[in-house]
Order: structure tokens, then sequence, then C-alpha cells
């Protein structure tokens, strides 16, 4: 008997070393061409998403044109869109782009420009999309992109927590009153604000940007110039980190959009600054919190907003034979007879909102967002994603800085800057080696535009 | 048997060896030539020949320097304290006792859970501040002043450790439990009549018996963990000084879209793990040298 187990452990090990050895990275896969009245769409797999997969019978039905989804999760979608947007295979002819990517693919002339289409589409009524989330998608001075859904971030507190200690919500916050209401609510049960300390471009540096733009500071100057060590982005950085580590929630290095989400809705703090989408989650209906929260403008120092600017838009590949059709689904998807679809087959708190200014002035959309459409539509509104801080700066973007190096830099730098919030090192000593991240990619622009 | 029958036997497997190296050695190829070009996503023009740039850029990172120590770190810290955890649970397992067959299925499930669940279920049900079950039993046991740890915060690394260690620990214990039901039961009784204590039967006899077993489940382990991700992406992002190689080529190729830096790094592991698994190999051919004694 002993000696068949020891056969077996030994030819089983031979196998799992077998496959360990061998595993390396692999891509492919894709989707057949269709015929001419068919086209592919890559999108991300977000709620509102899956939602537009199941009423895309509807469009079908309109127009003749049937839709193919490859449906993958943000990280997936982002590598995937590059790889097939850098090649220009024409596989895909419509794909969800964030504002992060569009400005950077339409200047590499992945994605086709939509002026003429819009020109002879009135119905699509492109006034009506917030001005912000247009000039976000426009580069060059030509729309590459039509918004699904958009957000900015705004100040959400407990109405109940303040009202009991006597304080009133200041109607445009500062940081500082922010800092000051925190320490007066924090208390051992409940801490006094929730900011995201969870490393990643998208997670930490995502409020912490909007932080240093109103602070003053910049990633890079006009010049490109890392600006990384500048006295405003070290006293911007410096006052994040110490209004967490006073008044922040524990496990504030964990701590992400969800986590945050979790603890306000849990009760376990106060206030919370990020995006304006987290709303509908808090007022939905068994929310323990529903009612009791109250929405400010994301807090301000120097600059008048500071609201960041967020949306995934349908961009059209440039390698499409299919433009005409995949206009129409553009245009569908994005129309305000879509938002009705959605509001009157699924329901009005899943309506792709954000992006139109008609949603803001419907009564049955307004029935069920009323806490926090106002202030939705008004942090949207105030976000310059050209021009956020004080200073000219070289590239768009809000709370990233529009250039393809920025994903790995700002994760690179969140990283350093996690560990000050753990208290494992300085903030001086983080953004001494960010200003070192920084000034490498900054060096190849400087090169780039002969500076 | 003669050559002609050995190959008429082997002749029907040829197509699945050929699709085999085709599927698995292919990649790697294609990783190896990426791995010394001017590769990103987001400069196609940009694209060629870079020489040795890709692995000087990862040796001379000081994130990918700090990567490979990580991962050392975190695979020898893993792989021994599992294996010292796992062998005292086979030595226990390995007596006889009411309810044995339940209690082997029960330790052996950590190893069954999905990598990414676990690592999930650690940073929230255990090791949260909030509402974490760790901080839970403190309150329980010392009353609402109890200390209330911020685990992950305060112990990245060791909390990463732990959590791989609760995973790995079944797999050592189910290798080492084979072994030690192989060890022949008369000589253990000779020695026993023969008045050795039990320490001595463990020192002198079951530990060399147990040498090829812990070997091979050492190797074994060391080579999956160095390519764990699911916990340190889970778990810290990556931050407080936990980002290990299979993190940061994640970074260097999801975020960066730096393919060929990326694959440098790759190519990084795979060596090493190379060397792991020609000791691992080595070890697996001595079991069979010795079944054919």
């Amino acid at each position: 008997m002993h000696r068949r187990t020891r056969r077996m452990t030994a030819v089983g090990s031979a196998a799992l070393l077998v496959s360990s050895v061998s595993a390396c990275a692999g891509w492919g896969g894709g989707v057949g061409g269709g015929g001419g009245d068919t086209i592919n769409v890559l999108m991300v797999n977000n709620p509102q998403m899956i939602d537009l997969q199941k009423l895309a019978p509807e469009f079908t039905k309109e127009t003749g044109i049937k839709v193919n989804f490859t449906v993958l999760p943000e990280n997936d979608l982002r590598d995937k869109a590059s790889q097939e947007f850098s090649s220009q295979a024409g596989q895909y002819d419509v794909a969800t782009l964030s504002n992060f990517e569009i400005p950077i693919y339409a200047k590499s002339r992945w994605v086709a420009p939509l002026d003429s289409y819009i020109a002879k589409d009135p119905g699509f009524d492109q006034a009506d999309i917030l001005k912000p989330m247009t000039t976000a998608l426009t580069a060059g001075g030509k729309v590459y992109g039509e918004p699904f859904y958009g957000e900015s971030s705004f100040l959400m507190y407990r109405k109940d927590v303040l009202a009991s200690k006597g304080i009133t919500m200041p109607a445009n916050p500062t940081w500082q009153q922010v800092a000051d209401i925190a320490a007066k609510v924090d208390n051992p049960r409940m801490a006094g604000i929730c900011l995201r300390g969870q490393p990643g471009w998208g997670q930490l540096f995502a409020p912490l940007t909007t932080v240093i733009n109103t602070f003053g500071g910049t990633w890079f100057d006009k010049d490109w110039n890392a600006k990384v060590d500048s006295p405003e982005f070290t006293q911007a950085t410096s006052f994040y980190v110490n209004l967490v580590r006073k008044y922040g929630e524990k496990g504030a290095p964990q701590a992400g959009f969800t986590e945050c989400l979790n603890n306000l809705t849990q009760g376990s703090v106060a206030m919370w600054y990020d995006a304006t989408s987290a709303a509908g989650s808090l007022e939905a209906d068994g929310s323990p919190v529903k009612g009791k929260i109250g929405y400010a403008p994301a807090p301000v120092v120097k600059t008048k907003s500071s609201g960041w600017l967020y949306t995934w838009s349908w961009a059209i590949e440039q390698a499409s034979t299919k433009k005409d059709n995949a206009w129409k689904f553009v245009s569908w998807a994005s129309s305000k007879k879509y938002e009705n679809l959605v509001g009157t087959r699924i329901g009005w708190s899943s309506v792709p909102a954000g992006k139109r200014a008609s949603t803001y002035t419907n009564p049955q959309y307004l029935k069920s967002a009323g806490a926090f459409a106002a202030q939705t539509k008004a942090s949207i509104q105030s976000a310059d994603p050209v021009n956020p801080g004080v200073q000219p700066r070289p590239a768009a973007g809000i709370q990233f800085v529009d250039i393809p190096e920025f994903p790995d830099l700002g994760t690179q730098v969140s990283q350093e800057v996690s560990s000050a919030i753990a208290g494992k090192t300085s903030v001086h000593n983080a953004l001494d080696l960010g200003q070192q991240l920084a000034d490498d990619v900054a060096k190849q622009y400087q090169k780039r535009e002969g500076k | 048997m003669n050559k002609a029958g050995a190959w008429a036997r082997r002749a029907p497997l040829l197509p699945a060896l050929i699709f085999m190296i085709i599927v698995t050695q292919l990649p790697f190829l294609v990783t190896l030539v990426v791995s010394f070009m001017n590769w990103n996503a987001y400069y196609p023009d940009d694209r060629g020949f870079a020489g040795v740039d890709n692995f000087v850029s990862v040796l001379t990172d000081v994130n990918a320097r700090k990567a490979i120590f990580v991962t050392v770190l975190l695979t020898v810290g893993v792989v021994l304290i599992s294996l010292i955890v796992g062998l005292c649970i086979a030595l226990l397992l390995d007596r006889k006792f009411r309810g044995r067959g339940v209690a082997r299925t029960l330790m052996i499930t950590p190893f069954l859970v999905v990598p990414v669940a676990a690592a999930l279920m650690w940073k929230h049900a255990l090791f949260n501040p909030e509402y974490g079950l760790l901080n839970g039993m403190l309150k329980m046991v010392f009353g609402d002043n109890a200390p209330q740890r911020d685990w992950i915060t305060d112990n990245p690394l060791i909390s990463i450790v732990v959590a791989l260690v609760w995973q790995w620990t079944p797999f050592m214990m189910l290798i080492l439990l084979a072994g030690l039901q192989s060890r022949p039961m008369d000589v253990v009784e000779a020695a026993r009549i023969d008045g050795a204590s039990p320490w001595q039967i463990f020192r002198s006899m079951t530990l060399p018996h147990l040498r090829p077993y812990i070997e091979l489940s050492g190797l074994l382990g060391a080579i999956y963990v160095v390519q764990n991700f699911d916990a340190v992406f889970t778990i810290t992002s990556g931050g407080l000084g936990t980002a290990n190689l299979p993190y940061f080529i994640y970074q260097t190729f999801y975020t960066a879209h730096d393919y060929g830096r990326a694959s440098a790094a790759g190519v990084v592991v795979v060596i090493g793990t190379i060397i792991i698994a020609t000791f691992a190999l080595r070890t697996a051919f001595s079991l069979f040298q010795e079944d054919s004694r």
C-alpha cells in the first residue's frame, strides 16, 4: 500500500510542477465578425451596463442592428481596450472608455471623432450633456466620447450626529472647517471622517489629488517640471494624512471606496468625502442611514470648487467599418429616451445619471434621488477638468493627470502615502520618492516636447 | 519490452504531448522575446528591440528590488512556518481517535478555499479593526476596554504571512501525513520495546523517514508561494511595503502597460522558480529511486 501512495505523491507533484513552471502570460480570444447589421461592443461590467445588456433587444427592435457584448471587469477592460485600440484591429466598434482614456486615445487617433454624427443627429441633443462632461471627452476641439453616466465628488455627513453636537455644515465648507468638525464629532465609537487610504491611483489618489489641487499643488507645472515635493503638494498631503491619522476610520491604509461606504452605512464614521455615485447606495431602501445623510460640496482651500469628474462613456474605434451603426448605438445608449426606458423598466434609482441636464428636471427621477440629485448636478457642473487648480497644467484631469504613465506613477506614490498613513514612513520621505518617480516621467515629456 | 512495442504504446500520446508543449511553452517563448523589447501599449510607434534594458531596469528599480526581497521573505516565512505547523498537525492526526476522518477533512478545507476568497475573508472577517473576529474576541474576553489592534496596518507583512500559512499548512500536513502513514510500524514497535523514548523515536526514526516528504512539500509550497498574488493584492494592495514580484509584474503590466518590463520581471520569477523546481524534481526522482530499490 505505501508504495503506491509514494508513487502517487511523486506523480502528483510532477504534475503540479509542470503546471506552475509553465504559468506565463498570454492573451487572445475575440468575437466573431458578424453580419452587416451587427456591431461588437466592449464594455465594463458595472450594474448600469448589465442593465443595458438586458435592454439591448429594444435597440435591435428599433433599428434592426444586433449587438454583441463583451463584458469585462474594469482592470481587464482597460487592458483589453488598450490592446485592441493600440493595434486598431477593428474587432470592436464601440467600447466604454473613461475620461482618463479618451483624450489619450484621441491623441493617438485610436478613436473616431463624433462631431459629424452629432451634427446629423439633432435628437441626441448634445447641448443637454453637462458641459464639464463634453469638455472632459473633447480633445483638440473634437468630441470623442459620449457619457453613459457621470460622477463628481462631494462631502457626505450624518445630519443627526452634527445636529446633536450643535454643528451646522457650512454651505461651501473649507478643509479646515471639515477638520474642525471631524475633531468635534470624533469619539471611540464613531470616527470623525472616512478618507481613502488604500493604495492605487484610482483609490487613495482620487480624493487626495483633489485636495492637492485646492491647496494649490499640482503633479506637474506647465513646462513638465515635477512638483511632487513642492510646499503646496506636501502641505496638502500632510493635511490629509494627519486628518485620517487623527480622526479617520480604523484600518485606513486598507480602506478604499467600498470600505468607507461600509463604514458610513454601518454608522462607524460621521463624514465621508468621496464619489457622488455613493449616494445611491446610502439612500437605497433598507440602508440604515437612509434620510440621515446631508450632502455638501467638495471642501476647498484656495479654489472655488474641488470636486472631481469621472465618466464611463462610449467611444467608436477608428478602425471600425460600421461607424454609422456604431453611432446609432451610442446615440441610443446615451439618450434621454434610454434613461426613461431604464426608469420605467428597471427602476428610477438605476438610471445612468450624471450626464444630462434634463435628468435633473425629470420629476420621476427627482422623486427617487431627491436627497442628493441637486448636489450631484452642482458638483459635476462646477468641475473643471482642464483647469482644476491654481496654475496652468500640461495635461487635463482633476483626480488624475491625463497621461499614460499616471496609473503606474500614482499607484507607486500612493503605496508610500498609504505607509505614511500607517505611520511607517513620513510624508516627507514618501513625497521625496514620489518626486523622483514623477521626475522620470516629466523628463520623457520634456524630451519629447523639446524643452 | 522491445523498442517498437514501447513506441507503439507512446505514439497515441504524442499529439497530447505536442499540444501541451505548444500551449505551455510557446507563451513562455513569447514572454522571453517580449522581455527584450521596448513595448508599451500607449506608444506603439516606439516598439522595438531594447537589448537588456528591461532586465537592467527591473534589477535596478528600487521598488523591483524591494519586491524581490519581499518575495524571498514571504516565501521562506510562509513555507517554514506552515511546514512546522503542518508537521505538528500531521503527527496529531496520525494517532487513532474517534472522528479522525472528520478532523482530517476539516483540517484540509483551508487549502480548498479559493485563494482570493480566503484573502478577502482574512482582510474583512478576521483582521478588520472595526468588525473583525480578532478584535471581537479580544472584546469578548477582556470586556469593552480591551485593546483593539489595527492588525494589518501595524504588521502588514505578518498579516499576509498568517493568511498564507493558514492556507498552506493543510498542504504540508497532507504530504507529511502520507509520509507518516508509510512508516514501517514494526521497526518502531521494536525500538519501543528496546526502551527508546518517544522523542528518541521521533528524532532518530520518524524524522529521517520523513525527510524526503518534508523536502518535497517545502519545495512545492515554495514554488507556489513565490507566485502568490491574491493575498498581497487583496489584503494590502501592495502597500505598506508588501508588494512582491508577482504584484510588481501585475502593476507594470496592467497599470503601466509596459509589456517589455513586465515580461522581464516575469522571466526573473521563472528563473527563480526553475532553480527551486530543479531541487524539487531531484527530490521527486529520489523518491522514485527509493521506490525501485
